[in-house]
């Protein structure tokens, strides 16, 4: 490799390519003036004017994030609940199998798990006509398998915590719950967030579980994508998934541009402090 | 000595059993980690726990902190059973040995912490605070997160945020064990000024015997979840009870004797060495197995060998470490063991004993300690 460094760029633009280039091409075909998606037929808006005036496009997009906000929500709360038990509480009987069963999710395949769910929803309306196929079923769907990302996300960082900071609190005179709102959580938070981020783009993009508990006129967006599809790629479609990337570019751009700014102030502050330091000790060995 | 411990901690101090531990237990599965011990402390005495890891020294704090709930006995302080009350009831504060500062609050917040969950004005907290940054010499410093500290400036923090709250006990779990030794040194004495300065009633557990003895009014010396020995640093490093403690504390010679003669006023007693002329009695028949325990730095040297009655060995120098303000030499006795001996380094040109060289080491009548046990 050292004796061709060519081949190291090479390399680096193929895997880049291979990564990128579909939604290069994807992003360009989303202008295509043409009914045929493999065809290019000159520049155009007009599916993205069809699109936004798509009801049943919009309808699951607003439904997915629906879905999407409940789960994250959800899932992260139960999560750092069974996390903080898990690592917290010094034993229970059954703690080792309720650790083993919060990973069975992600090791499961999720048709499987879609499968029992249907199953399950099946019997419980047949039995308590409650829930019926639709919202309910779908966030409780999503919840079941999210809940083990958050948990173990949140799991891993309650680990690093020390529990002498909790045990402090409490000697300091908070009460079990002030410990963990004004203490464990502060501690956690990051972890808690990006356990949030995390479950809500499962959730947006999780298509068998959805397929299995969506109900009639309860699609979410992935789902009804899924359908187009099969009936045959409509440029609308680009679209939607152009829509996707720019909406991940301005994330991400707004998150390194904050990451940024911070690292400056920290750097800034970290310079005042050292030049208080030095300050500090020119004063006092003159004193001396 | 006894009694001037005694007369001292009366002219100075409060109630005598401010806090009492009585027959505490400690059980673990079948592992009993603290078994049956009882302790009284005095109101502004300063208390060391001292032991290596495992001895259940902390156990025992973690009791009076409550964390841990007792299998067995009552703590009671200032008359108050407290037995059975979560750590956020108790009037104990406690400085971890991690410090335990948030790490998302200034150092501010930090001292406050405490203050604001007893609902005080904020006046007033602020009015606090304030006094405890300058007790431990940080008002500069109350804007800073605990990372932008040093650990020393973070062991102060610490100090302060425990002592915020004017406990009844505070306790300092292993408190100097983050620091370098210098800084070590430095910040023992500061802490007993400070706490002297507040005139708290303070436990402190410790494996660092030097820490305990720079620090504390009495020490206990703990082993297997019990207590060896309870007294003052001199009690327990000239009067020790047990062959544990005499190791425990300091370096010692131990050799085992038999009783020979035993008077009111001296004892002797035949060890394969040599006869120990000792200027204490003991309670015990003639021909009864004692140890006696020899401190090296009560030990002198002599060149040559000298034939004495009693209280010398002759020997070789087998090992010399110059130590700046003392010589450690391992002195090799005719029966193959070795004698530790330091010698005070009084004058900048004296010649030390080269290796090898035949030496005589005696010692006083009141060097030596006898150990019954």
């Amino acid at each position: 490799m050292r004796r061709f460094p060519w081949l190291a760029t090479l390399w680096t633009v193929l895997v880049y390519g291979f990564l990128y280039l579909p939604i290069v091409v994807l992003v360009i075909y989303s202008f295509n003036d043409s009914r045929m998606v493999t065809v290019w037929g000159g520049w155009t808006l007009r599916w993205y004017a069809e699109a936004a005036a798509d009801q049943v496009v919009i309808d699951a997009l607003v439904l997915s994030l629906e879905i999407a906000v409940a789960t994250a929500t959800a899932s992260v709360v139960l999560g750092t609940c069974a996390a903080y038990a898990l690592t917290r509480y010094r034993r229970f009987p059954g703690k080792g199998l309720f650790t083993l069963l919060l990973n069975v999710p992600l090791v499961l395949p999720t048709v499987v798990l879609a499968m029992v769910l249907l199953l399950f929803f099946v019997s419980m309306e047949h039995l308590f006509g409650f829930p019926q196929k639709g919202f309910t079923t779908l966030f409780i769907g999503h919840t079941v398998m999210c809940v083990s990302y958050a948990a173990i996300t949140i799991m891993s960082r309650l680990r690093e915590v020390d529990p002498a900071l909790e045990e402090a609190a409490m000697d300091l005179g908070a009460r079990p719950s002030q410990v963990f709102f004004l203490v464990t959580l502060p501690a956690i938070f990051q972890a808690v967030a990006s356990a949030w981020l995390l479950t809500l783009s499962l959730s947006l993009d999780e298509v068998v579980i959805s397929a299995f508990l969506s109900g009639p006129g309860t699609s979410p967006l992935p789902v009804v994508i899924f359908s187009r599809a099969r009936l045959g790629l409509n440029p609308e479609i680009n679209v939607i998934g152009a829509v996707t990337v720019y909406l991940v570019l301005a994330g991400l751009l707004l998150a390194s541009v904050w990451m940024a700014r911070r690292a400056k102030q920290r750097a800034r502050e970290n310079a005042a402090l050292l030049r208080q330091a030095q300050v500090e000790a020119l004063t006092s060995s003159s004193a001396s | 000595m006894n009694q001037t411990a005694a007369a001292r901690a009366d002219a100075a101090r409060g109630a005598p059993d401010f806090l009492k531990i009585e027959s505490i237990r400690k059980e673990y599965d079948e592992v009993v980690a603290v078994n049956n011990v009882s302790l009284a402390i005095e109101q502004g005495e300063i208390f060391a726990l001292l032991g290596s890891s495992g001895c259940g020294k902390t156990t025992l704090l973690r009791m009076l902190a409550g964390f841990e709930v007792p299998t067995a006995g009552r703590i009671v302080l200032d008359g108050q059973d407290i037995t059975a009350l979560p750590p956020y009831e108790r009037p104990i504060n406690m400085m971890f040995q991690s410090y335990a500062l948030f790490p998302h609050l200034t150092v501010y917040d930090n001292i406050a912490f405490g203050l604001k969950r007893e609902g005080m004005p904020k006046a007033q907290i602020a009015e606090r605070v304030e006094q405890m940054l300058d007790l431990v010499q940080l008002k500069p410093y109350a804007k800073r997160k605990p990372h932008q500290l040093s650990g020393g400036q973070q062991q102060r923090v610490a100090l302060a945020r425990s002592l915020a709250k004017r406990p009844k006990l505070l306790l300092l779990d292993e408190p100097m064990g983050a620091l370098d030794r210098k800084l070590r040194e430095r910040t023992q004495i500061e802490l007993v000024h400070i706490l002297r300065q507040v005139g708290l009633t303070c436990v402190i557990v410790t494996h660092d015997q030097e820490e305990a003895m720079t620090m504390a009014d009495r020490i206990a010396v703990m082993r297997e979840g019990r207590f060896l020995q309870i007294g003052t640093p001199s009690e327990v490093y000239e009067n020790p009870k047990n062959r544990f403690v005499a190791d425990f504390i300091g370096s010692v010679n131990l050799f085992d004797g038999e009783l020979v003669v035993d008077e009111p006023h001296y004892c002797e007693i035949q060890t394969a060495e040599c006869l120990f002329h000792v200027g204490h009695g003991v309670e015990g028949k003639q021909g009864m197995n004692l140890t006696v325990a020899l401190r090296p730095e009560k030990i002198s040297l002599e060149p040559g060998w000298q034939d004495l009655p009693y209280n010398a060995v002759q020997g070789t120098v087998a090992a010399r470490s110059y130590m700046g303000s003392y010589t450690a030499y391992e002195i090799e006795l005719p029966s193959g063991r070795r004698l530790r001996v330091t010698v005070t380094n009084v004058d900048r040109y004296e010649e030390p004993y080269e290796l090898g060289v035949r030496v005589t080491a005696h010692w006083m009548p009141s060097a030596p300690v006898v150990i019954v046990e």
